[in-house]
């Protein structure tokens, strides 16, 4: 393809103002750049996979910028292009990024924002008077098809430019825009799509997400593919400590004096972690090192904006040499000079890895340069699997998402919203959309009458109705409520209830001489998850925007809080869900493992780690699945290390407990981290197994995704959390608006209480087959488990050893760091229940 | 505390914990709180239950929001089972025993044949609350706003003030403890030993915090304690011990 992109490179030309603008400058436009406005000529669609750095955004707007200066087409009163980015700084970004050359060129074309924050006047202007460029978001897109003026707009668009797309697809919001992309080809019959994307691992499915897919086809409809190759290669090292790199934990304290070296000795370093409450700590820990007062800044997704905003401008100024960030500096938004990245704890994947260490640099010719810092002994493995991974180009980005059913119930609602439908042309529709190909017409119609009725076999609400079938077989909504209804509640991000934090302001009491109030009145530092404030009681202390502070009680629903002093604080529970490794990385990581040979690439206190597990208990070969059970204190362990991850790791070790439980081994608790899981319980299981009670085999049967994990979910608090979310975006739920509710919990009706309701009713509703979906995916992990399972079928090697192996030491470490589950919630009442009988039993 | 001292107190209370059900004293009066949320008085062979909220789920989808229809089935299916346990003779439901009167009226055969199935055979009070001012007329039983029984009163909102002898529902107590850095909420019974609020029954019912304001005024002695409905058992726990939102 790139071959191609080239040759015709020679023939094009570009229209004068361009190419003016080009040689003014002594540039030479891409080969990329020509080959997609090539595309755009033979109305193509197409993907562009580019590094950053590759004037990536430019290609995407230059067919449809000549195409408007050129022989510029009747301008007809609807839009032209439609740029849609995952993130509305994005598209804020690009817009100010367009419209320089585009002055600079003279073009008279008129170019737009819209988002969120976009003021309701201008939104209005806009459908009046729509721009040529509307620069925008999925959500926005979804609120104006929703209106009944459509075709107006979007009749004569030419161009949709889907930037970010790898990032789009995995998500939600890329279900959502999919459905959106099927009204806009029915709308505009000449319309293509251009999507800009990072390297991935499996083009095809974006190219199929970009294209028209036609019901029954067996193969999809791919858009076509011009791929740029990356640049220099990037220069990435793993920071060798002089210090004893941890056995576990994820804090990467060890490090920090050479972290904090690497940024004395660099202009502007990017710190990335896993999770917030890693930078919280890094964060805190860099200021105590601070000696030379390096102006380093925290950046993360739960920090007031105003003060994201002054941290963002301050690194496009140049004024900042460190700043400690999660992934909300993961995406394209160009924050100014990078000159390396450091990334402390695992890699989790290598895509992801090499998309963060792009950011060091946004010239391609340039090698980006980027130290890794494991934070213990297991991610020194994984980050010599990213490394290599990378030096090989090997791409291991998450698969885009089968369609969501609660998706799909919002987008019928909003089409019925827009006009009648038809329940044939719209099932054709939304099935031309990649993530919904495929979907069967009783899927379809269960979802119509969902949204219609909500879908339940008890026939009773048919009057309350939001959809009705007209006289000509079209649904439409049944009262004008019901359109508001939706487009307050548009969209699929469904944030977790969030509490704004506080700092109170001290006054002294005028009653009390010398004691001092706490008044509200302080600046807001941001927000965290409401569960988190939940576990905490007045005076705990824990880390957050950069400050430690003194949790002092709730007013007004916002969480008031005083500064902290010398206090060690107590951290927010570390919290890896998001990310677990990628199957690929860890396919890495068991071979390195299993092959000695490759050890010597690894720090001489992690290979000599694994040669007294060698002495003392095994390596497994590759393909094997090790597992390890000894005694320790008063109880018996079983620790297994199928490097799959630690959702995967936590569903197995519910389900394993449970055929335990069964066996009469009389299992205690398990914990999982990203690599291993360990059970522990009352009866020695490694005898077990010797003599013969316990067939392990039988015991990792892959039979246990069946009954076993149904029972399970049937008892567990773990579904209703998804299902909330389901909920709120399926439309069977209203969404709370700042200022109309107060907390998550004084929703008219709790989801959690509608879920109990729904599962022991009707157990196979739409919904709960959405929310099932969503929990297999993303908080169990079902089908990578199968996978193993399969895997370790007839592969599993048992070693019963007299105490604790190298190996597992990691993972018993974990143990006590888990957070409470659903079940342990009994316990709590009980306990609580204790105090008060030995209050009364005079025991305190 | 540790574990230890814990299990040996909880042998010795181990007839109270028993069953699923706890003795409270109110006014001298021995009831056994059920962790469904009902209450029974032995005495009197008198169960009581509040805040039923039947057809919560049809007077939402009534206006538009169509949550699952189940919620009185579930209510009522719960109820059944109480009545099955202790079986008693005469049943007191404090009020808001529908959540729509508007909706209540086009109540469904099959729900009203449930109803008075469960009515069927022994001595029934509807007290009447602020949302059902009125009851459907099918219904059997004495509709009523308040019942005095044994010189206890029985109401649904609460008196103002600290008043005695008084079982009420309407304001829907629940309480919140924490465990080594865990927390827990759930309904409460809530009582000083003279007066008690009643948890909500019914399957939409949610909770309000015990140690918010509008508890305060009932309470003022600033000691009571709750009886927090587990899903095995109800625990009781002091007020101490309890934590806001």
């Amino acid at each position: 393809m790139l071959e191609t992109a080239i040759d015709t490179a020679d023939a094009l030309r570009l229209p004068q103002p361009f190419e003016a603008w080009f040689t003014e400058r002594g540039w030479r436009p891409h080969a990329h750049q020509l080959a997609l406005l090539e595309a755009g000529r033979a109305r193509k669609s197409t993907l562009l996979i580019a590094p950053t750095g590759g004037g990536k955004t430019l290609a995407g707007f230059l067919p449809s910028l000549v195409e408007l200066t050129g022989e510029r087409h009747q301008s007809s009163e609807g839009i032209h292009t439609l740029y849609i980015s995952p993130l509305k700084a994005l598209a804020v970004d690009v817009a100010r990024n367009l419209s320089t050359p585009a002055e600079e060129m003279k073009l008279d074309l008129n170019l737009e924002t819209r988002t969120g924050d976009t003021p309701a006047s201008r939104r209005q202007r806009q459908r009046l008077i729509p721009p040529d460029i509307l620069m925008t978001t999925p959500e926005q897109v979804a609120l104006m098809l929703s209106h009944r003026d459509g075709p107006r707009l979007f009749g004569s668009l030419r161009y949709v430019i889907l930037d970010e797309l790898h990032a789009l697809v995995t998500s939600k919001r890329g279900d959502l825009l999919a459905l959106c992309l099927s009204r806009l080809r029915r709308l505009a019959g000449d319309l293509i799509t251009i999507g800009l994307s990072a390297t991935v691992a499996q083009p095809s499915k974006l190219r199929a997400y970009l294209e028209t897919q036609s019901t029954g086809a067996k193969r999809s409809k791919l858009a076509g593919l011009i791929e740029v190759e990356g640049g220099a290669k990037p220069d990435i090292r793993i920071l060798q400590s002089k210090e004893r790199v941890p056995w576990s934990g994820h804090s990467g304290r060890y490090a920090l004096p050479e972290i904090y070296q690497a940024i004395q000795a660099h202009g502007l370093v990017l710190i990335f972690v896993n999770t917030r409450s890693q930078a919280e700590i890094l964060f805190h820990e860099l200021w105590r090192l601070n000696q030379h007062n390096l102006p380093i800044a925290l950046h993360h997704g739960s920090l007031d904006v105003g003060q994201r905003r002054k941290v963002e401008a301050a690194m496009v100024a140049g004024t900042l040499r460190a700043v400690v960030c999660t992934s909300t500096l993961d995406l394209g938004v160009d924050w100014g000079d990078v000159d390396l990245v450091i990334n402390v704890g695992a890699p989790k994947g290598a895509s992801r890895i090499a998309q963060r260490i792009g950011r060091a640099n946004h010239r391609l010719d340039e090698p980006s340069n980027a130290l890794m810092v494991p934070s213990n002994r297991f991610e020194v493995m994984e980050c010599q699997a990213a490394l290599e991974a990378i030096a090989e180009g090997a791409q291991d980005t998450p698969v885009p998402r089968k369609g969501g059913l609660d998706v799909l119930a919002q987008h019928v609602l909003g089409m019925a919203c827009a006009e009648p439908f038809d329940p044939d042309q719209l099932y054709d529709e939304i099935s031309s959309a990649s993530p919904y190909h495929g979907i069967t017409r009783e899927t379809f119609d269960r979802i119509v009458d969902f949204v219609a009725t909500g879908g339940y076999a008890l026939r009773s609400y048919d009057r309350y109705a939001k959809l009705r079938l007209n006289k000509e077989g079209r649904y439409r909504v049944s009262h004008p409520r019901v359109a508001q209804q939706y487009r307050l509640n548009v969209g699929t991000i469904v944030a977790a209830p969030m509490i704004k934090v506080r700092l109170g302001r001290r006054r002294a009491s005028k009653s009390e001489p010398g004691r001092t109030l706490l008044g509200r009145g302080g600046r807001a530092l941001g927000e965290v998850e409401e569960w988190f404030i939940d576990q905490m009681t007045p005076g705990d202390t824990f880390a957050f925007a950069g400050e430690v502070l003194r949790f002092e009680g709730m007013r007004e629903m916002e969480a008031l809080v005083t500064r902290a002093t010398g206090a060690d604080p107590k951290i927010p529970i570390y919290e890896s869900g998001k990310f677990p490794l990628s199957t690929y990385l860890a396919a890495r990581v068991r071979r390195i493992l299993g092959r000695p040979a490759e050890w010597k690439h690894l720090p001489e206190q992690v290979s000599n780690w694994l040669r007294i597990q060698r002495r003392k208990s095994v390596i497994p070969k590759v393909g094997e699945v090790l597992v390890e059970t000894f005694p320790r204190g008063n109880k018996f362990y079983m620790v297994c290390y199928p490097f799959e991850g630690r959702l995967a790791h936590q569903t197995l070790g519910m389900l394993l407990t449970r055929r335990l439980e069964r066996g009469h081994a009389r299992p205690l608790g398990f914990v999982a981290s990203d690599y291993a899981l360990a059970i522990w319980g009352m009866r020695d299981i490694g005898q077990m197994i010797l003599g013969g009670q316990l067939d392990l085999g039988e015991l990792f049967a892959e039979d246990m995704l069946g009954d076993d994990l149904d029972a399970w979910l049937a008892e567990s608090n773990l579904m209703k959390r998804t299902f909330r979310i389901c909920a709120i975006i399926g439309g069977l739920i209203e969404r709370r608006h700042p200022g109309q509710e107060k907390t998550g919990r004084q929703m008219t009706v709790s989801s959690d209480l509608i879920y109990d309701v729904l599962r022991q009713h009707e157990p196979d509703h739409v919904l709960l087959k959405a929310a099932w979906e969503d929990t297999a995916q993303g908080l169990l992990d079902v089908a990578r488990l199968g996978d193993f399972l399969k895997r370790a079928s007839g592969r599993i090697r048992h070693i019963h050893l007299e105490q604790v192996s190298p190996l597992a030491v990691p993972v018993m470490l974990e143990i006590g760091r888990e957070p409470i589950r659903g079940e342990a919630q009994e316990d709590v009442l009980r306990e609580a229940a204790e105090d008060l009988i030995g209050e009364a039993m005079g025991e305190r | 505390m540790s574990g230890k001292q814990g299990k040996l107190a909880l042998e010795n209370w181990e007839p109270e914990f028993a069953s699923n059900a706890l003795g409270i004293h109110v006014c001298g009066e021995r009831f056994e709180a059920h962790n469904s949320g009902a209450l029974y008085w032995p005495g009197e062979q008198t169960l009581i239950v509040s805040d039923l909220h039947l057809e919560q789920g049809a007077s939402l989808a009534s206006r538009g929001s169509l949550i699952p229809p189940y919620d009185t089935q579930t209510t009522l299916g719960e109820l059944a089972v109480v009545l099955a346990l202790y079986e008693p003779e005469r049943v007191i439901s404090l009020g808001d025993n529908f959540h729509d009167v508007a909706v209540a009226e086009r109540l469904s055969a099959d729900v009203l044949e449930e109803i008075l199935e469960l009515q069927a055979g022994r001595e029934w009070f509807w007290i009447t609350g602020n949302h059902d001012p009125r009851l459907p007329d099918e219904l059997r039983g004495h509709v009523t706003p308040q019942l005095t029984l044994a010189s206890i009163r029985f109401r649904h909102e609460p008196a103002e003030g600290a008043v005695a002898h008084e079982i009420a529902g309407h304001l829907h107590p629940a309480a919140r403890v924490a465990k080594r850095g865990h927390t827990v909420r759930r309904k409460c019974f809530v009582t000083d030993g003279r007066r008690l609020v009643m948890p909500a029954f019914g399957a939409y019912t949610g909770g309000v915090n015990v140690l918010n304001q509008s508890f305060a005024p009932l309470f003022p002695a600033e000691s009571f304690q709750v009886w927090m409905l587990g899903r095995e058992d109800v625990y009781p726990v002091g007020k101490r011990y309890l934590l806001g939102d």
